[in-house]
């Protein structure tokens, strides 16, 4: 190519700064879990198995599944009004609301603008974001930077799923895990860090380890089942313990602390096993309470880390103001892990 | 360096003691992992990356399920070591 002019800028402007570097904390939390407790006796015979074979694969005893009512963008305006509530922090002074969810059921819009506009932020930036099970991480790392770049100044992050829309309940490797619910997190200025570096990262290589049976297109062109999201068992669980549980000492080491300064341990609740196997492999200290919401809940993919934190706060375990370490993992396969302080 | 069969088979069956509690004793070659010993798919892929660490071999996933019994594990990992 041969080039005969040269462009040259004016020069006459410059782009300002739109904010400071200030930190950013999580100021408060807000779940909701759906009314209905589904025990392991109402799913046993669509998977030919038994209560005691769900407890001692997964931990699980209890999950919650949402009814017709509890929609995606139900439960997520629940949870972000219980977290704006929590934080103190008025709806008109949120100017981002981020949802992080797989099972919003429209290829488009967002669910975000609408929980938005539901809880009375019109003119807030609203989108949502796909990382599945490492959803809630991924919108904590957003918004602290977001509120460390001055892009916004109160950030509402919402985890939300109603997995069981897209769960085959005859699928011996997933229906017994999947469940319901939304986590929220208000993010906003605060004086000293109170979120650290975020590891993140991504394995396209496994792309199919998690995933919707077929594409939107398959489905209407081959009149294909409904699409589940189906899971590699084991594959996701080699993935989980011995590729996360490094990620998670990289984020207490940037976080310039080490484990026994940890107050919590909330990873992805996916299996107990996945939990305390993870736990074993980054041998922290005793003292360090472990989230196990799991036993309850389910898997809550994106919701999952806000519901297991809350837990532990009503529990008394999770003390304001207490350093946590939390790691989302799930499909893609994506994961991001960061160490936050307790609001 | 090469193992013995019964070398891998000692240090498969302490892996399989770690995870499981059972008797080293109990890990034969002849033994199913799932029908003999009560091991499940979760606990079998700890014995699988445990047994790559101590033996120095890659076991891939693909591999996992085709490793029915004991025998068929302390054959992979000697073949793996060449």
């Amino acid at each position: 190519m041969t080039t005969t002019a040269t462009a040259r800028p004016k020069g006459t402007g410059r782009i300002s700064s739109n904010g400071s570097l200030r930190q950013a904390r999580i100021l408060g939390l807000g779940g909701y879990r759906p009314e209905r407790l589904v025990p392991n006796s109402e799913i046993v015979d669509l998977i030919d198995s038994s209560d005691e074979w769900i407890r001692e694969r997964s931990g699980i005893v209890t999950r919650r599944w949402a009814g017709a009512e509890e929609t995606v963008e139900m439960m997520a305006r629940a949870a972000g009004a219980q977290a704006l509530a929590n934080s103190g922090i008025d709806i008109g002074r949120i100017d981002t609301v981020i949802v992080a969810t797989v099972s919003h059921p429209y290829q488009t819009p967002a669910v975000a603008p609408l929980v938005a506009h539901q809880l009375g932020a019109d003119r807030a930036a609203a989108f949502d974001i796909s990382a599945a099970c490492a959803g809630y991480c991924h919108g904590i790392s957003l918004a602290h930077d977001m509120v460390r770049g001055g892009t916004s100044e109160f950030v509402l992050v919402i985890g939300v799923e109603k997995l069981t829309d897209f769960t085959d309940k005859t699928d011996r490797s997933t229906a017994f895990l999947f469940a319901d619910g939304a986590g929220a997190a208000v993010v906003g200025p605060s004086e000293e860090a109170g979120i650290g570096p975020t590891v993140w990262g991504s394995d396209g290589a496994q792309w199919d380890a998690i995933v919707q049976r077929d594409s939107w297109l398959d489905v209407r062109d081959k009149d294909l089942d409904w699409p589940a999201i189906t899971m590699m068992g084991q594959t996701v669980f080699r993935w989980a313990v011995w590729g996360m549980a490094p990620i998670a000492q990289q984020a207490i080491d940037k976080a310039g602390i080490t484990a026994a300064d940890l107050d919590v341990f909330i990873p992805h609740q996916a299996n107990l096993r996945i939990i305390d196997a993870m736990t074993k492999q980054l041998k922290l200290p005793d003292d360090v309470v472990v989230a196990r919401d799991i036993t309850d809940s389910g898997n809550t993919s994106a919701a999952s880390i806000p519901l297991a934190t809350l837990r532990l706060i009503e529990d008394g375990l999770a003390p304001s103001g207490g350093l946590a370490l939390q790691i989302g993992f799930g499909a893609g396969l994506v994961y991001a892990a960061q160490v936050i302080q307790l609001p | 360096m090469a193992q013995s069969t019964q070398e891998i088979l000692a240090g498969l069956a302490e892996i399989v003691n770690e995870e499981t509690g059972l008797d080293p004793a109990s890990v034969e070659l002849d033994k199913s992992f799932t029908d003999d010993l009560d091991i499940d798919s979760l606990s079998m892929m700890t014995i699988v990356v445990n047994a790559e660490d101590k033996f120095g071999v890659s076991i891939p996933d693909d591999e996992v399920k085709n490793l029915k019994t004991v025998r068929d594990a302390v054959d992979f990992i000697a073949s793996a070591q060449g």
